[in-house]
């Protein structure tokens, strides 16, 4: 009961917050350099004056501001972001189109840096100063001071352009089958740089968490109970320490799942990966806002629903939802 | 200080750090004096590997370019936007978490639902958005940087402030009749302070590294060479020359790790009790 | 009951050795004692007299920092100093088991209560799951849980802190082991639940004939409960005896301090307070605490205070006495105004300061101060003393120079020096903070002095001074006082009069004397039963 009323509690607040980002995103619209309207004519090949205003009154830019944000507001909600300025095509289309790809990376990522990630901060709690310990220290110091791309750039020059191991480009070998476990294969050799790259970062982040919060746990009372009980060390590592360090990790995961989207279009745009991140990329070269706004759009709702997600394996790890809130 | 000074030259790293962070400022500022000419101009032959023509040692880039000189100008680039942005952002945030934290109740849960708010929204890509909505320039990168770094900021500062508002000594400069922002200013700002330090030098750092991804896409000022830009020039023939992408993205690692070294350092020599529960 | 033969348990010549960094070589110093079949022996010591650290060496618990250093622990024929890891574990939970002082956390938040008994018993080899429930719900009723099979299944934040501990001595009696040792079982719980849980372990030994090693620093509770007594100072035995021996023919010159320093329950001669004018009155006073639960409930709302009035009159000291929750600690901080109440009138010499705002509050700063509980956390680590002091004056608009010489008259006065005040807070131990705090409060030169717990904090015999100070500054500057307590024996020992407070109304009221003597509501009786050690006189009466 607790833990439905939670998760509505949630829902709640998620509604609030694409309403906010809705909102900024309409700002920024506006924001935007030069007239929407002129853009539009200048891109029909008309100038004059009479056919820019026809125009602005088609799209209600005539119309007071809160009247066009209302407007905007019921456009985003069926799912209308407007036109792409410079491929002619609904925004939302191009980003659907997307969509699997980045999801494909951000989640495979996510789910590396934070299994990686516990397994090595849970190893290097067991003993201060042994390899695992010296392993993570390192492994952070550097994925803290590395730029994402660079790192990506890198890899491509040692793995594709040196030992020629892994493609450096797409998603997939062009010409190859669609479908089929071969083809599976191929989407995974083109995924692995891109993913490790994307999740090392996160990775280094949640091994000094868990073993942080690994540390913490240990000190404490009914740690102390369990050996008191006369438990085996693996079972307090396994059954109280463990589960009981991870806790916040999984919150703060959570929390970080929108740097990992956002770490995604720099990695896109290196790996030429098709997914929305490469289309941020190239609208903002092309300084198609339009476009550009709907992926921020898009991005910030994914976040929202991984937030929610985490939110509910949260609520089914930890019993005191109700007290801990 | 001196207490702080031998706590901190404790920390190897830390020393090290600091060592190659003075190292990158001095470059900075004498950049115009080691490399005199622009680093727009076209100062030999393009794609020269390191060593391969005198005056170029670390080669020149796709228009002749020197790469030694761009890595000297674009220290500046980095050293001012990640100092400024992360001064603004600690303002902010370090304000926002105070008056969060003081007063609590209804002002503390609306600045808090504005910071969660901002830090749901992906930082990269908000940061990105708006300098391509402002135009490419020094100031809106920085403006950028700075929206949307503080709520960490804010966060931290709040929760010193709601823990050190119900401590006693806190409660007894009310008792006393201390005046609000007295107590603020004397009682729990400076019992606040030295994680925010931290959390601050730290927040260069990634300052720095979030201005080199906008530059990498193309976002940087024209008119100031920028690592991020040259690594983004150099991004499509990184098969015929590695060296152009590579002692840019160098000069921004080690800079960004000096940093962070120097920044555990600091936490060590300001939160010694933390520091050691850590390392146990 | 000392019988060679029937001892279970022996220490002999116990050295610890602590970091080389600490103040003092050794945590304990050649300790020697015997535990027997069917006996409690009460460990008894200040903070940091290494009486935890013995239990934990017998548990093989020591934390990595600590090595014994030479002794033996003798359990049968066996020294466990000497046992592997494997033999010690199946020692420990089965043969010898402990309970600890935190029931708020030595329980794993995230597993059912249940399972947590269960999990000990399957690690002893229970191997079948049914017998393993079988045997919980047995023990949760054998510790006089309500609805054991509900227990089971709940998690430790659904229970109180007094149930917690029952579950933690149901899972120690689990296997029923030869030795429990109990580190403070009940120093973080309230005076009746006390009761209860000495009254509970009392009775399962008895039944079980364990021995028991029972550490405390609660004389009360030594004489409730103790067959023997091991007195601990500094690391080091200072006197071991049978229980009545102990408490009312003291021998060891320390054991006599600490025991002279423990409050009697016999309250002071009344003084003729009725005769001179009240200075504060509380009339009607209300809070009730609401705290949002969200969208889909309404608030919870905690009643703090509850028409609660009383009169202090000019010299007197009134004790607002109750367990945690009685709202009293509400109570003081609505009278200084920390706290804004619903209602009511506060009423100071005549004139109703409970709805004074900002700057029209400074004059009743003046005359009202606190003296807060915990000396670590009520001075400003980053001020030097004298400063901390000055604050006051300073924002009263005394000129800076006058306020500093102040500030150090009164460390004179509190008996700690002038030169104490260019020093930081850290540097002094918890009884010297408190003295300092009391200076703080003082340097406004107030009329009424509210002290919340202001000893609780302390060990005993600093406890002692702290109150004597007190008592000592109010006959010299006329104060008068509310003097917050859980602790009916400090109560009984500084307080004129006294209001005992529960859920947060005052069920009963009047002079100490006639209180302690002749209660008249059901709760204070109650309260009066549950005090630890009640009987015992001390060695004065004995003698």
């Amino acid at each position: 009961m607790a833990t439905l009323e939670f998760v509505a509690r949630r829902l709640v607040w998620a509604v609030f917050v694409i309403l906010g980002i809705i909102i900024v995103n309409f700002i920024l619209l506006r924001l935007a350099p030069g007239d929407p309207a002129a853009i539009m004519a200048g891109q029909a090949g008309a100038t004059d004056e009479q056919y820019i205003a026809q125009l602005r009154a088609q799209f209600g830019l005539d119309r007071p501001l809160h009247v066009q944000l209302y407007t905007y507001i019921f456009d985003v909600a069926r799912l209308d972001l407007g036109f792409s300025a410079r491929q002619q095509v609904p925004v939302a289309d191009l980003i659907f189109q997307r969509m699997p790809a980045t999801l494909l990376l951000t989640g495979v990522a996510f789910l590396f840096s934070l299994g990686v990630g516990i397994l090595l901060g849970a190893l290097a709690s067991r003993r201060a100063g042994g390899w695992a310990d010296s392993f993570i220290t390192v492994l952070a110091l550097a994925a803290y001071a590395t730029p994402i791309y660079w790192l990506g750039l890198m890899l491509i020059l040692l793995f594709s352009v040196w030992l020629g191991w892994l493609p450096a480009y797409g998603m997939a070998t062009i010409g190859g089958g669609a479908g089929g476990l071969a083809y599976s294969l191929d989407v995974a050799r083109h995924l692995l740089m891109p993913a490790l790259t994307l999740g090392l970062f996160y990775m280094a982040v949640y091994a000094r968490l868990t073993r942080a919060s690994m540390l913490e746990v240990q000190d404490q009372d009914f740690v102390k109970t369990a050996k008191a009980k006369g438990l085996p060390d693996w079972r307090i590592t396994r059954a109280h320490v463990l589960r009981n360090a991870v806790l916040p990790v999984i919150s703060y995961a959570g929390f970080q799942a929108g740097h990992l989207v956002g770490g995604a279009v720099l990695v896109e745009t290196v790996f030429g990966w098709p997914g929305i991140g490469r289309l941020a990329f190239d609208a903002l070269l092309q300084r198609d806002y339009n476009l550009l706004l709907g992926v921020f759009l898009f991005t910030a709702i994914m976040v929202i629903v991984f937030n929610i997600i985490t939110d509910i394996v949260y609520t089914l790890v930890d019993p005191r939802i109700e007290v801990g809130r | 200080m001196i207490e702080f000074w031998t706590r901190f030259a404790r920390n190897k790293g830390a020393v090290f750090g600091l060592v190659v962070l003075v190292g990158v400022i001095a470059l900075a500022a004498f950049a115009h004096m080691l490399f005199p000419q622009s680093p727009w101009r076209m100062t030999g032959a393009p794609f020269q590997p390191p060593g391969a023509q005198p005056g170029h040692w670390l080669g020149t880039d796709t228009l002749g370019r020197d790469i030694a000189a761009g890595i000297a100008h674009g220290a500046r680039v980095s050293i001012l936007v990640g100092l400024v942005s992360t001064a603004v952002a600690v303002g902010i945030g370090v304000i926002a978490g105070a008056v969060a934290g003081y007063f609590g109740g209804l002002i503390d849960t609306a600045v808090m639902r504005f910071t969660e708010f901002f830090q749901t929204i992906p930082s990269v890509v908000l940061a990105i958005v708006l300098v391509a909505i402002l135009q490419p320039s020094i100031e809106s990168i920085i403006i950028a940087i700075a929206i949307v770094s503080w709520p960490p900021v804010a966060r931290l500062v709040r929760g010193e402030f709601l823990t050190l508002r119900t401590r006693e000594f806190v409660e007894a400069a009310r008792v006393i009749g201390q005046s609000d922002t007295r107590i603020i200013l004397t009682q729990i700002l400076p019992n606040s302070l030295s994680p925010v330090i931290v959390t601050a030098s730290l927040m260069v750092a990634t300052a720095i590294l979030l201005e080199s991804a906008i530059a990498f896409l193309g976002l940087g000022d024209r008119n100031m060479m920028s690592w991020g830009y040259m690594i983004g020039a150099a991004r499509t023939v990184i098969r015929e020359a590695w060296w152009m992408s590579f002692f840019p993205g160098f000069a921004i690692f080690i800079t960004v790790l000096a940093i962070n070294l120097v920044g555990e350092g600091l936490n060590d020599a300001l939160n010694p009790r933390l520091a050691r529960q850590g390392r146990q | 009951m000392t019988d060679r033969d029937a001892r279970l348990l022996s220490i002999q010549d116990l050295t610890v050795a602590l970091p080389a960094a600490a103040e003092r070589a050794h945590a304990v110093e050649n300790i020697s004692f015997d535990l027997s079949h069917g006996e409690i022996l009460c460990v008894v010591g200040e903070s940091g007299s290494g009486k935890s650290v013995t239990a934990q060496a017998v548990m093989g618990l020591l934390p990595a920092t600590l090595k014994p250093t030479s002794g033996k622990i003798l359990f049968g024929d066996e020294d466990m100093l000497k046992l592997s890891e494997s033999r010690l574990r199946r020692i420990r939970g089965e043969r010898i088991s402990m309970i600890f002082q935190e029931p708020m956390t030595a329980l794993n938040p995230l597993m059912r209560v249940g399972d947590q008994i269960s999990e000990m018993l399957q690690f002893h080899g229970m191997g079948s799951r049914r017998r393993r429930q079988a045997r919980v719900l047995e023990l949760l009723e054998a510790v006089q849980l309500p609805d054991p099979p509900a227990m089971m299944t709940a998690y430790p934040f659904q229970l109180s802190g007094g149930q917690r501990q029952r579950v933690m001595i149901a899972m120690a009696l689990a296997l029923d082991p030869a030795i429990l040792i109990a580190d403070e079982p009940t120093t973080a719980l309230d005076v009746t639940t006390q009761a209860e849980v000495l009254g509970l372990i009392k009775a399962l030994q008895a039944e079980r004939a364990m021995g028991v090693m029972f550490i405390t620093h609660d004389f009360g509770v030594v004489a409730e409960i103790a067959d023997r007594v091991a007195v601990m100072q500094h690391g080091r035995t200072v006197e071991i005896g049978a229980a009545q021996e102990v408490l009312n023919h003291p021998k060891a010159d320390y054991t006599q301090r600490l025991i002279a320093a423990v409050p009697g329950l016999t309250p002071p001669e009344a003084l003729p307070f009725t005769e001179r004018e009240p200075i504060f009155e509380a009339r009607a006073l209300e809070k009730i605490y609401r705290s949002s639960r969200g969208f889909f409930r309404g608030k919870r709302e905690v009643v703090a205070a509850k028409d609660v009035s009383f009169v202090i009159r000019a010299g007197e000291t009134l004790g607002l006495v109750g367990e945690s929750g009685s709202g009293k600690t509400t109570v003081g901080r609505c009278v200084v105004r920390l706290v804004d109440s619903d209602s009511g009138e506060l009423l100071f010499s005549g004139q109703d300061i409970a709805a004074l705002k900002g700057n029209a509050l400074l004059p009743m700063r003046r005359n009202v101060q606190m003296v807060f509980q915990d000396p670590y956390a009520s001075l400003n680590p980053r001020r030097k003393v004298a400063k901390i002091i000055a604050e006051g004056p300073r924002a009263q608009g005394v000129p800076r120079r006058e306020a500093m010489d102040r500030a150090f008259e009164l460390l004179e006065l509190v008996g700690l020096g002038r030169s104490a005040g260019e020093r930081y807070p850290h540097e002094f131990s918890g009884g010297q903070r408190q003295r300092i705090g009391i200076a703080r409060a003082l340097a406004l030169r107030p009329k009424l002095l509210v002290a919340d717990e202001p000893v609780s904090a302390l060990d005993v015999s600093v406890q002692a001074q702290v109150l004597d100070l007190l008592d000592e500054l109010r006959r010299k500057l006329d104060l008068s006082m509310l003097f917050i307590t859980h602790d009916l024996r400090v109560a009984a020992q500084v307080c004129d009069s006294i209001a005992v407070m529960r859920l947060g109304e005052i069920v009963e009221y009047g002079p100490t004397g006639k209180v302690f003597a002749d209660p008249q509501h059901a709760y204070t009786r109650q309260l009066l039963d549950a005090i630890p050690g009640k009987g015992w006189r001390g060695p004065q009466q004995a003698a």
